[in-house]
């Protein structure tokens, strides 16, 4: 088997806030065509790795290189037109918007109309460019199954809905990474099942490279590729699901037990 | 979950175009449309003072769907949109008077003056919200307000500036009957521009960033450029507006353009629904006819002999003020979504009963 293409390469980043160090020298990467899953316990840093990628927070030393081009230094909104797309773990949809403009503006870096040539809607193609993205958007919305919601307010709709429209969301930026924070917290047995579906069949028939952050045990060590565990902001282990799951720094990181081994290694 | 659309039972629509139409239902847009038409053959009916107020509303109504914009849909907020008013009508009669520009090129070509103008005096809105931003336009307000008293080669300093009437293929638009026509048309034309605008890309951005800028940024939206057009756009209306009031009153000074004016027309935008195309324009209506209702209602009184006439009829200005601020806070308390959600609300009801929901 020839070596699997690096989309994304994550080296030595670092990101301190004050004396708070939330992440050391993480290093990693993510193959095209991966799910790759980041645990770890609360305050682990998992959420902070993830900003650093979509651009919330600038770390403070390391090199994020997504598609061989340096990321740091980018904007948030520059990193769309680059195939980066993204959930919350508390959601973050516009709130008054009906879902289906929620999911156009997901669209945003791909339409080209703007101030000036959109309100001249008839005459400037911005009419013909708003339908045919809305039909792009339409076949995420059937491939989510939201098609009854689609003219509902996004604030008013149910947990487990929102937490698919965001999904939809992201999926409208046309990204080759998707990065998921949590997509399946609050969630109850047959909607955890319906997400894994989604989020299977992105991965497969969507062709998009997957990073998400879980918690529930089943569902990363059922689809993921690969694992990465964080605890205290260092990556204490990474491999193979099962290969996670019989780690035995990972088992103490989570029983909260003092891992001595590990301190002497990376002191 | 509320729905966002009040389609009636069984209008389906079977493409995406007519599914993105600006009116809800083929009825209404006939309704508009209609009505547009019946307007045309208002001057031909209608005394010389039911014109002035439409005038009055639409120049007002174009500018208070600029303020609806920026702070109902970005989510921002201005103190200084009379002054842009101001700005846009001096500017235009500058562009007249001085470079011998015609009129119905420089009223766009002052838009796009004032546009700038506000971008500029936006400029704060890429760092700052809420009060801060406040207090920031504010400053706008006052410094473009003393630079009209000051800047004599632009605004005439304190003897105004003469605006020349709207003349187009020799045609003058200098009466009340004539000038109906070019108020109509603006006022149409720019609310169109508007709901298209809504409905199309970057008018989907300035919402996203309005309710959750955090993840609207994710989504590739540059918070700046777009905080900063919002105030442009903004701009751009309120000059419009300016314009047409300075070419239709043939007469600019800077006496009216004060925070009064930039207060009143934040009274348009809530009390017609921030957030809402429709809401700006009924805003307005209703704040232009408050007055006159008022001036009625104490005629009447005053005609009754309840009370002695002189002073009743001295306090009047009082009561204008008044009845606008108590408007405002009737609102805020019992209709804080505006006429626009009322105006929902009434046709929900129609459309479900006997039921109540």
């Amino acid at each position: 088997m020839s070596s699997p293409e690096k989309l994304l390469s994550i080296s030595k980043v670092s990101l301190a806030f004050g004396g708070v160090k939330a992440l050391t020298d993480v290093n990693f990467h993510v193959n095209k065509g991966e799910i790759f899953s980041i645990i770890g316990p609360n305050g682990a840093g998992k959420t902070s790795m993830l900003n650093c990628i979509s651009g919330r927070y600038q770390p403070n030393q390391g090199s994020i290189t997504f598609k061989g081009k340096e990321m740091l230094g980018m904007k948030p909104n520059e990193r769309s037109d680059l195939g980066l797309g993204r959930t919350f773990q508390n959601l973050a949809l516009f709130g008054h918007m009906s879902v289906l403009d929620n999911i156009m503006v997901g669209r945003h870096h791909l339409l080209k109309n703007n101030f000036a040539t959109g309100p001249l809607y008839w005459f400037s193609g911005a009419q013909k460019e708003e339908l045919e993205h809305r039909r792009a958007v339409e076949d995420i919305i059937d491939f989510l199954e939201i098609s009854h919601i689609r003219k509902s307010q996004a604030g008013t709709l149910s947990y487990g809905l929102r937490k698919r429209v965001e999904l939809a969301r992201a999926v409208a930026l046309k990204p080759d990474l998707i990065l998921l924070d949590e997509p399946m917290a609050g969630m109850n047995q047959e909607e955890k099942e319906d997400m894994a579906r989604y989020i299977l069949d992105l991965n497969e028939e969507w062709g998009m490279t997957v990073i998400m952050i879980e918690h529930d045990m089943g569902v990363v060590m059922g689809i993921s590729n690969r694992v990465m565990v964080l605890d205290f902001g260092r990556k204490i282990a990474e491999g193979l699901p099962d290969e996670i799951m019989a780690n035995e720094h990972v088992k103490k990181a989570y029983l909260g037990e003092e891992d001595e081994l590990l301190m002497e290694e990376t002191a | 979950m509320i729905a966002l659309s009040m389609r009636p039972c069984g209008d389906f629509r079977t493409t995406y175009k007519a599914d993105t139409q600006i009116f809800e239902t083929s009825t209404i847009r006939g309704v508009t449309i209609a009505s547009i038409i019946a307007l045309c053959f208002a001057p031909l009916v209608l005394d010389a003072y039911y014109l002035t107020l439409f005038i009055q509303i639409s120049y007002l109504a174009i500018a208070a769907l600029g303020l609806n914009i920026l702070v109902g849909f970005t989510g921002q907020i201005s103190l200084g949109h009379g002054a842009f008013f101001g700005f846009g009508a001096f500017a235009s009669a500058w562009f007249t008077n001085t470079f011998a520009v015609p009129v119905w090129i420089s009223i766009p070509l002052a838009g796009c003056f004032t546009m700038a103008v506000g971008m500029l005096f936006g400029l704060p809105a890429a760092r700052i919200k809420g009060l801060y931003l406040a207090i920031a336009t504010l400053a706008a307000q006052f410094i473009i307000e003393d630079f009209f008293a000051r800047a004599e080669w632009f605004s005439g300093g304190a003897y105004g500036a003469a605006a020349e009437s709207v003349s187009l293929f020799g045609h003058t638009f200098d009466s009340d009957e004539s000038f109906f026509y070019v108020a109509l048309f603006s006022l149409v034309f720019m609310y169109i521009w508007g709901s298209n605008l809504m409905r199309s890309r970057d008018g989907r951005a300035f919402v996203a960033v309005r309710d959750h800028y955090l993840s609207a940024e994710i989504m590739g939206i540059n918070l700046t450029w777009y905080r900063l057009l919002s105030f442009g756009v903004s701009s751009f209306y309120a000059g419009i507006g300016g314009a047409l009031y300075g070419h239709y009153l043939g007469f600019v000074s800077a006496e009216g353009f004060t925070l009064m004016m930039s207060v009143q027309f934040l009274a348009m935008i809530i009390i017609g629904g921030l957030g809402s195309v429709q809401g700006a324009l009924l805003g307005t209506i209703f704040i232009v006819l408050l007055p006159e209702v008022l001036e009625g209602l104490v005629g009447m009184i005053a005609g009754s002999g309840l009370v002695e006439q002189g002073s009743l009829m001295e306090s009047l200005s009082y009561f204008k003020e008044m009845a606008i601020g108590l408007v405002i806070i009737l609102f805020l308390i019992f209709e804080p979504d505006g006429l626009a959600h009322r105006w929902k609300q009434i046709k929900a009801y129609w459309k479900y009963y006997p039921f109540a929901y």
